[in-house]
């Protein structure tokens, strides 16, 4: 079905057709919609989730642990300060193999307090063992959270999965979305039946009990396999979607790469805007490019390796400052990434958009401006910088 | 970044005057009649009275940008007072158009506008929303006064389409749903050039 909708809408009809067996909830902006609208289905008697409304965020990741471990299906949403206050039980869920779903809609922390979008919240729950996959518009965020129970569910995977959009950017705005029929979508995701779980009468477990040094470390090894081989269960996933939608979705999406000089690497909806920008240049005869990374965990470190072997410079825009002191956590990964090849392009890094600072195209044109320099010249300038500063001390 | 079919809106209102809903409304509408839409709204401070802006971008292909719109064709101001705070004109596009919700004229508006040239509109949406609804709901009048002047939608698909989403709307007061019909035509026919 064609229509418009802005992506929580999107994401809350998407748990609609899904019809989880339970749903954590606590509101925080510019997530709260999902459990709003979703509350409106459970109300309506159009799902049969038990929805719990919890008095915090640590406790809706708290719920979805202890109903994913006794077997059900558990969704759950949130931002910003919400995520970090899940921060404990991010680990307890990743580590206990339980597949929730949660729709992070990506929002700045504090401090200063502020509600608009930048990915400093997934970002500092990437090494929380979670599958992050971020998407660029309300369709993405649609397809993504289908996918998301596939990927997490299966056996070899057996991981949470964090299906991530930009806040207010994507989750506020109305645009146009293909929906699937909730019939094709049920069929699709199938009834979540899992192998081992705490309410299983054959065969009764613990969940979460002591890990002494004995066994704590082959834990983590089987965690890090489990993602390790999610990376071929997502393509697989994605796949499936291919052929009940026609939309292709990879761990990245190359935009006129093939034969691109200059590139830029970038998450979520300003891969967007940038796409104008590419096709705007590309019109002009410049030889640039984007790489949008859809999946950010497990990391495509192979096949960003592979889209940018043959450029000349490469700038990595991060949404999030890590505070390393050298760079954001999309640049870290992705020079690490080009390490070891026996040729790389010049890499800079430019962190933008910290609580809301708009991205345009004038802005992704201004990035190409200088990579064209670099190109020409050698010289990268200072590696890591802060896009459209302020000067000290101006107001205005 | 605009394409040559691609129609720019920005509104200008207050928190509560309904300038995100009629801007969502419009992208809901447009997309029904096979437009592809964007309707997002800008969040400042979150309280009622507060200015706030919103966006839509309305064209005949999909468009990649999710940036503010910084270059409008058409900007709509829902409430007369923002013209002593807000540079509404800023960046208003050669050929485009000001749409004011107030009950003076053109030449009283037009010396507000911090010498704009452009084509300027006024609809005094408030006495509208105010005889028909009895309350102050300026966004519908404004809605139907934008389609109208910028031949964005052709205005009887517009009018047509927009039933079903008042009734999807305004599900839990169907009762509002007659009066807002009629502040849209009403408002159509209204709004004058000045």
């Amino acid at each position: 079905m064609k229509t418009a909708l802005s992506g929580n809408e999107a994401v809350a009809y998407a748990m609609k057709q899904i019809n989880p067996d339970v749903m954590g909830a606590f509101p925080i902006t510019p997530s709260t919609e999902i459990p709003e609208y979703f509350a409106q289905y459970v109300a309506d008697g159009v799902v049969t989730t038990e929805f719990v409304t919890t008095e915090s965020e640590h406790s809706s990741m708290s719920v979805c642990i202890a109903a994913s471990a006794a077997g059900a299906r558990s969704v759950c949403a949130t931002s910003s300060c919400g995520l970090a206050l899940m921060h404990e039980m991010l680990y307890v869920a990743a580590s206990s193999r339980l597949p929730i779903v949660l729709a992070c809609v990506n929002r700045a922390l504090s401090g200063p307090i502020n509600i608009n979008n930048d990915h400093s919240d997934s970002m500092g729950s990437r090494d929380a063992g979670w599958i992050q996959i971020y998407a660029e518009n309300n369709q993405e965020a649609y397809d993504n959270f289908i996918m998301s129970f596939l990927i997490g569910e299966t056996p070899q995977v057996r991981l949470p999965v964090m299906a991530c959009m930009d806040g207010f950017i994507t989750s506020h705005a109305v645009e146009n979305i293909e929906l699937l029929d909730t019939e094709v979508v049920q069929g699709f995701v199938g009834t979540y039946e899992p192998e081992h779980y705490l309410l299983k009468k054959e065969n009764p477990l613990a969940v979460g009990p002591y890990d002494l040094s004995a066994f704590y470390m082959e834990h983590k090894v089987m965690q890090a396999e489990a993602i390790r081989a999610s990376k071929a269960r997502i393509l697989q996933v994605a796949e499936n979607l291919a052929a009940i939608s026609g939309r292709h979705y990879g761990l990245i999406e190359c935009h006129q790469m093939e034969d691109a000089e200059l590139a830029l690497v970038l998450i979520g909806s300003s891969a967007g805007t940038a796409k104008a920008s590419v096709d705007e240049l590309r019109q002009m005869g410049q030889k640039v490019g984007l790489v949008k990374v859809r999946v950010f965990r497990p990391f495509p470190a192979e096949e960003l390796a592979e889209a940018l072997y043959h450029t000349k410079a490469v700038a990595v825009l991060d949404k999030a400052e890590s505070f390393s002191g050298c760079g954001g956590p999309l640049f870290a990964e992705t020079r690490s990434a080009l390490y070891d090849l026996p040729q790389r392009p010049q890499l800079i890094n430019l962190v933008y958009g910290l609580g809301g600072r708009d991205f345009t195209t004038e802005s992704a044109r201004s990035v190409f401006e200088r990579l064209a320099q670099i190109a020409e010249t050698g010289e990268t300038g200072p590696r890591y910088a802060h896009m459209g500063q302020r000067t000290r001390g101006s107001a205005t | 970044m605009a394409n040559k079919t691609m129609v720019e809106i920005r509104w200008h209102g207050r928190g509560g005057q309904g300038a995100k809903m009629a801007c969502l409304l419009l992208a809901e509408v447009a997309g029904q009649v096979g437009k592809f839409v964007q309707g997002f709204p800008e969040y400042g401070p979150e309280r009622m009275g507060a200015p706030i802006t919103a966006y839509n971008r309305i064209s005949d292909t999909r468009c990649p940008v999710h940036s503010n719109i910084y270059t409008p064709d058409y900007v709509v101001v829902l409430d007369e007072t923002l013209l002593d705070s807000v540079d509404v004109t800023h960046g208003l596009r050669d050929g485009g158009a000001i749409i004011v919700n107030t009950p003076s004229s053109g030449e009283v508006i037009r010396p507000k506008l911090r010498g704009y040239t452009g084509a300027l509109y006024t609809l005094d949406a408030r006495h509208l929303s105010e005889e028909i609804l009895g309350r102050n709901f300026p966004n519908t009048a404004l809605l139907a006064a934008v389609v109208k002047v910028s031949g964005v939608l052709e205005l009887e698909a517009f009018l047509e389409h927009i039933e079903a989403s008042f009734r999807k709307k305004f599900a839990t007061k169907p009762q509002v749903i007659a009066g807002n019909l009629e502040i849209l035509r009403k408002a159509s026919e209204e709004v004058m050039q000045g």
